[in-house]
């Protein structure tokens, strides 16, 4: 479903991907985890086509198609989702237009027949009981006076709601009390399938307990420095970062050493 | 100061004036000769604006507006039309708005065109019969403020509607005023228009400006006078919404009077169209307990010049007034804010809160805006503030995110950035209109 191969990318001058290469297929759920700064929320960022982050060198397929030359809406529309570390609150714009807008530009672009306002309640209902989201907020203004944790959960709801073919979790876990940690955690589980995959990327293994993942990644200094299965996750958890960004740079002394 | 002679509008006002002097020409006055008194309010107007002349740059008051280029075509003064122009009231038209609808066509009330029922305790009349009337006629020949342009109207108007809500009626829907203004060739209108809420009664007037010629067209100037008083413990919810075309220059001025415990609510609209759109909206605050909210919002577009003036003025104790005027500027279009608010040294407990907020979006759009605050009381509560600024990238980004595109997430910060405004507008028909009147200049905004 994606692949990156040797992604490089900078911001303003910095570089912050050294060379990234990944492959997630259908059905697969896939950890990022790294030290604060490894890179990390860049990756989700270069993904989801934010602005200011250049791609210099590398690609990106998404589902047999470039996705690097497409706009922000048109990775959506294709299937992409992004999961904010810090979802904007937008006053004036109620979180229910917002959605109603969004499905219908993604239908529009998939050529399928707009939702009947029927049909979209009845699934926007559905989605809310999924990840217990308060019907009273999805009446209000986007994020505007959430919690942490209802911004948080605001961003599965949407989701739910979307439907992506591959979402990517920017710590999603970051500022979730434990409780809200469960019912994010909840709804994730309910809404993995064959069908889908996911990217997580988390500093702590605790969101791991929960959504267990196929694959663990690394990431340091801009690279994958080591990948594996679940235990890795644990490892981590209970050595910390240091072995690794010891593992790195003497790996990288050798690589220089060779040269 | 001599005006200057660059402005050849000035040569033909003066012409008007002194043949309306010469006898009671029906084209200007009306079927009907004047009083004296009126004859001289009339002659002492004119020679305030003989003294002023048109403004220029050098007034502080239209530094920012640029009106010479607007005075150099050459306007008759009089236009009557052979046929009947009131059907271009549709297009004021407000789904599903229950009111009773009146139409003016270049001032003059056309009564064939009304529509509805007209609510028990409002009297309608024309400015023509009003001025006519012994017990109304103070009204026409009370010195309207030294300005420019009032001078002019108070010389010169011709006609315009007489509003006078009976004590204690409450009318139980809004009135609906259509201003329609076209010509054949390029004219200059004056209407003067009065309206009065007695005590203890409460109106909602809802007043749409449209036009019918083209573009390119000839050029239509209004000059137009409102006066409205709303006296002790009466209600007044006053709404405007211009969408006249192009071919429209708007010079507008409000007296609003308070009296004690009256509450005055205003809602200015201003849409891509006419040229020129001057907004001079003045409430003064003449008795204790009076409250005031005023609410603007501009959107606007091609080479349009919109400026709203305001003045908010705290004469008595414990008054209230409340100000929000936020403006969206498109493509080459020019704003101007100008939002003044004065507590006389009398004017103890006055709470007074100004806000004006704009988004600047066209490359070549630019907006001055200046709040202005003289406080000569000093138990008051004041605050003013002004900001400018562009779209939020991080939002917009969050938007295309979705899958919502460029264009339509635009439209959605447009719409949420109006809201604050937009949702103080308690009619919901009324509500819809004008979100969707905003859609309508922002494309793929109306979903």
């Amino acid at each position: 479903m994606l692949i990156i191969k040797n992604l490089h990318a900078e911001v303003e001058e910095k570089e912050i991907l050294k060379g990234i290469d990944l492959s997630v297929n259908a059905g697969e759920v896939h950890a990022i985890m790294g030290p604060n700064g490894s890179g990390k929320s860049s990756l989700a960022s270069v993904l989801a086509g934010r602005k200011n982050f250049h791609v210099t060198r590398g690609e990106v397929i998404f589902k047999g198609k470039n996705l690097l030359d497409s706009a922000p809406e048109d990775r959506a529309r294709e299937g992409l989702f992004l999961a904010f570390q810090y979802p904007m609150e937008i006053p004036g714009v109620s979180n229910i237009n917002f959605l109603k807008t969004a499905i219908a530009e993604i239908r529009a672009h998939r050529n399928l027949p707009p939702l009947e306002a029927k049909e979209f309640l009845r699934m926007s209902r559905e989605k809310q009981k999924l990840v217990e989201f308060d019907a009273q907020l999805v009446n209000r203004s986007l994020n505007e006076g959430f919690s942490g944790g209802e911004k948080k959960r605001n961003e599965i709801f949407q989701l739910a709601m979307l439907e992506p073919e591959l979402a990517i979790l920017d710590e999603t876990d970051s500022g979730l009390d434990i409780d809200a940690l469960r019912i994010v955690s909840k709804g994730v589980n309910k809404l993995r399938s064959d069908k889908n995959a996911f990217i997580i990327i988390t500093h702590y293994q605790r969101l791991l307990e929960y959504i267990v993942p196929d694959y663990v990644h690394v990431l340091y200094d801009g690279r994958i420095v080591k990948s594996g299965t679940k235990e890795l996750a644990m490892e981590l958890e209970e050595k910390g970062y240091d072995w690794l960004k010891e593992e790195a740079r003497g790996k990288e002394t050798r690589e220089r050493a060779t040269i | 100061m001599v005006q200057e002679p660059a402005i050849p509008l000035y040569e033909e006002v003066v012409d008007g004036f002194n043949k309306l002097l010469s006898g009671p020409t029906a084209a200007v006055a009306g079927p009907r000769a004047e009083s004296n008194s009126l004859r001289r309010a009339r002659e002492a107007a004119f020679g305030r604006f003989r003294e002023r002349g048109f403004p220029s740059i050098k007034d502080e008051d239209w530094r920012y507006t640029q009106i010479a280029r607007f005075l150099k075509d050459k306007y008759d003064l009089s236009g009557t039309f052979d046929q009947d122009q009131s059907a271009l009231a549709d297009k004021a038209e407000i789904p599903s708005l229950d009111s009773y609808r009146i139409v003016l066509v270049n001032g003059t009330w056309q009564r064939n065109a009304s529509r509805g029922v007209p609510p028990s305790g409002l009297l309608l009349l024309t400015t023509a019969e009003a001025k006519q009337d012994p017990v109304f006629a103070h009204y026409f020949e009370q010195r309207t403020g030294d300005h420019h342009f009032t001078a002019l109207n108070a010389a010169l108007f011709t006609d315009g509607i007489f509003i006078r809500v009976d004590a204690n009626a409450v009318p139980d829907r809004p009135l609906h005023i259509v201003h329609v203004y076209t010509a054949d060739r390029n004219l200059l209108v004056q209407p003067r228009h009065v309206v009065i809420v007695n005590r203890n009664a409460a109106l909602t007037v809802i007043e749409s400006v449209v036009s019918g010629s083209p573009p390119d067209g000839p050029r239509i100037l209004v000059n137009s006078v409102a006066e409205i008083m709303v006296e002790q413990d009466a209600q007044l919810e006053h709404i405007l919404i211009q969408t006249a075309g192009q071919s429209t220059r708007l010079i507008q001025h409000t007296t609003v009077r308070q009296k004690r415990q009256s509450l005055y609510n205003n809602f200015t609209v201003t849409l891509p169209g006419s040229e020129l759109v001057r907004n001079e909206l003045h409430v003064r605050m003449e008795e204790e307990y009076s409250e005031s909210h005023l609410y603007g919002l501009y959107l606007t577009g091609g080479r349009q010049l919109v400026d709203n003036h305001t003045l908010v003025d705290h004469q008595k104790p414990s008054c209230q007034s409340n100000e929000l005027y936020k403006g969206v500027l498109l493509d080459q279009s020019t704003g101007i804010f100008n939002g003044k608010i004065y507590v006389h040294k009398d004017a103890q407990k006055t709470n007074a809160f100004q806000q004006n907020n704009n988004l600047v979006i066209g490359d070549k759009a630019t907006i001055d805006s200046k709040p202005q605050l003289e406080i000569f009381a000093d138990d008051v509560k004041c605050s003013h503030g002004s900001t400018v600024g562009q779209f939020s990238e991080e939002a917009l980004f969050y938007l295309r995110s979705r899958g919502i595109g460029e264009q339509t997430a635009k439209g959605l910060l447009i719409n949420a950035f109006a809201f604050d405004v937009t949702e103080k507008i308690r009619t919901p028909a009324l509500r819809s209109h004008i979100n969707h009147l905003i859609g309508d200049h922002i494309p793929a905004v109306n979903s």
